[in-house]
């Protein structure tokens, strides 16, 4: 009985898990094949004859002009600015919020929870006109302190529970010992919130390697286009050529897939530590 | 907000809730003026990047925002005339309904297979249970714009893996006739995908959420509830339910905001030219920018009343964070 049951949680567990990742192997094995396989009346799960034509075409500008790369670089600089810029502020701040009492405290943090709540979609409206203004409509820079503002609120919200989690008896030997706030903070507390600023870093990353309504609006030229863009540009223009969409997607999903992997398990103590305290 | 050093001297009074901070420092103005340095960048760059510009929306929903006014022409004020359009237009509640009706489903379809799953997993043997749980994080993690073009292909007509199966199945079960079946051609089907991408993006989350609660549960409670005879139905509505009632809140409030201004999706799977599948956030955004003949004003009008609905669902969400302490 007890046997049986175990049976069946863990075929449970399989069928989640499979239901869980099959789109993405899909999209994987049609990258894979050709396109007769790809458009045959009897899918099969494996490619027969896996073929690399359709990254091919991607990699060099067969699918959308420009060659893949560059997409890739627009990407990859938004990406890591955001990384750099969102993770100094949110360190900052986090230090703030878990080892100060200060006025304005409580206001900051239900600050943090409200924006991080405010529909981005309702803002690409304003945010629009105000960098047409600026003159930094169709630039990455402008894109990338949009990113900057989305990535830090949760940043900070993530990053508070690391710093608070260094006991601060640490901070006060190093002081009594001689060394200044700034050099406590860079021999003492950076080095022991690192792990944290890794996954809070990884996750900023994500938000702007993903997204995708304020680069279609704001990017024009399509030199300047990011990875998101260039591939639900090609997906809207050549809607049926699965092959070479599904080698973009797969180009542009496993690195992101890659990273959360390596970060789940503190993003997620990091997202939920404070819900279960109870 | 950046000089704040005044507020701090008023307030001689204010005792620190923990005596930890009270400690004798060497560093006076460091403790005075730290904080607020420390918080003062993130500070500007959310007070200009996302307050500013919802009060701009609020101001440009009274106005008439067109190509004349993107060549610089100052912005018309028309009043409340564009609240009159779209409260009038049976297209807005066509829209407002299709939002709301697919966060219903979205979010309790999220809701019911994550907490399936959360349960599951925290059912399995550990090495079992990493598996699965690393399995789930896959759908987590992948793009928006690749889940909508994947379910997109899943779902497509030549080719597609859905209709194939539902072809194969008998056709005194699903019908006949599937393999031209196109998904995105009217609203329903169109919504039906997308519940089924958005869902299949956001229960990891719920699970996960879950599995973490669950962890932090005494297991001698169950262990009692057994001895009193009490089934895992009788047991989650008794025990579980109850005790992670606040993380449940918090699951909710949240699926609710995500999926009500769900965007991207919808984008790639309706496009701009499909009005009749429009929500919310995709109609505010069409008259903004769908046209040779942008009503951006319109469009913040609708964006606005988006707006208002989630800084409701918001209130809720901070109210129930406050009350855990996750602000102290």
């Amino acid at each position: 009985m007890k046997g049986l049951r175990k049976i069946a949680l863990n075929a449970a567990g399989l069928l989640v898990f499979a239901i869980a990742v099959f789109p993405v192997l899909w999209m994987v094995s049609t990258a894979f094949k050709p396109n007769t396989e790809i458009f045959s009346t009897t899918p099969k799960p494996l490619p027969a004859h896996p073929t690399l034509e359709h990254f091919d075409l991607v990699l060099n500008g067969g699918i959308a002009e420009v060659p893949f790369w560059a997409y890739l670089r627009n990407s990859a600089l938004l990406a890591l600015g955001t990384v750099l810029v969102s993770s100094l502020l949110a360190l900052l701040a986090a230090t703030a919020v878990a080892r100060f009492r200060f006025r304005f405290r409580t206001t900051f943090l239900i600050m943090l929870l409200v924006v991080q709540m405010v529909p981005i979609e309702a803002l690409v409206i304003p945010l629009f006109l105000d960098l047409k203004r600026l003159n930094m409509l169709d630039s990455l820079a402008g894109l990338l302190v949009v990113y900057i503002a989305f990535a830090v609120p949760f940043a900070i919200w993530m990053l508070r529970g690391f710093v608070a989690a260094v006991p601060r008896d640490l901070e006060d030997a190093a002081a009594i010992d001689g060394a200044g706030p700034v050099r406590t903070f860079f021999t003492v507390l950076l080095p022991l919130v690192a792990p944290g600023l890794v996954a809070t870093s990884i996750f900023s990353f994500i938000t702007a390697w993903n997204e995708f309504i304020f680069a279609f609006t704001f990017l024009d030229d399509q030199d300047k286009y990011t990875l998101p863009i260039m591939l639900q540009f090609f997906f809207g223009r050549s809607g049926n050529a699965w092959g070479p969409i599904m080698a973009a997607s797969t180009l542009l999903t496993l690195p992101v897939i890659a990273f959360f992997l390596l970060v789940q398990r503190r993003m997620v103590a990091g997202l939920t530590a404070g819900a279960v305290k109870g | 907000m950046i000089d704040t050093a005044p507020a701090v001297r008023k307030a001689p009074g204010r005792k620190a809730p923990s005596g930890r901070a009270r400690r004798p420092r060497r560093r006076r103005t460091g403790r005075r003026h730290g904080p607020y340095l420390l918080i003062a960048p993130t500070v500007v760059v959310i007070a200009v990047l996302m307050f500013w510009p919802v009060v701009q929306l609020g101001i440009m929903s009274f106005q008439k925002v067109g190509n004349r006014q993107l060549r610089g022409e100052p912005a018309e004020n028309v009043g409340t005339a564009n609240f009159e359009a779209i409260l009038g237009d049976p297209f807005f509640w066509q829209t407002l309904r299709q939002t709301v009706l697919f966060a219903i489903v979205a979010v309790s379809a999220t809701l019911v297979l994550g907490t399936l799953t959360g349960l599951l997993l925290n059912r399995l043997g550990r090495r079992m249970s990493r598996f699965v749980a690393g399995g789930v994080m896959v759908a987590w993690a992948t793009p928006p714009v690749t889940a909508a073009i994947i379910f997109s292909w899943l779902f497509g007509t030549t080719g597609g893996l859905v209709n194939w199966f539902l072809d194969l199945l008998p056709d005194a079960l699903v019908g006949g006739g599937w393999s031209d079946f196109n998904w995105f051609a009217s609203p329903l089907p169109t919504y039906t995908v997308l519940t089924v991408c958005v869902v299949w993006q956001s229960c990891p989350f719920v699970a996960v959420s879950v599995l973490a609660g669950l962890k932090s549960l005494p297991g001698e409670l169950y262990e009692a509830a057994r001895v009193d005879g009490a089934g895992p139905w009788r047991a989650f509505w008794k025990i579980t339910f109850p005790l992670l009632k606040p993380i449940f809140m918090v699951l909710v409030v949240m699926s609710v905001i995500w999926d009500f201004k769900v965007f991207t999706q919808l984008f790639i799977m309706a496009g701009m030219a499909n009005r009749d599948a429009f929500n919310l956030s995709l109609y505010a955004y069409s008259e903004a920018f769908g046209s040779l003949n942008p009503k951006l004003g319109m469009g913040s009008a609708i964006a606005l009343v988006l707006t208002a609905i989630l800084l409701v669902v918001t209130a809720v969400y901070v109210r129930v964070m406050v009350r855990q302490g996750e602000t102290e």
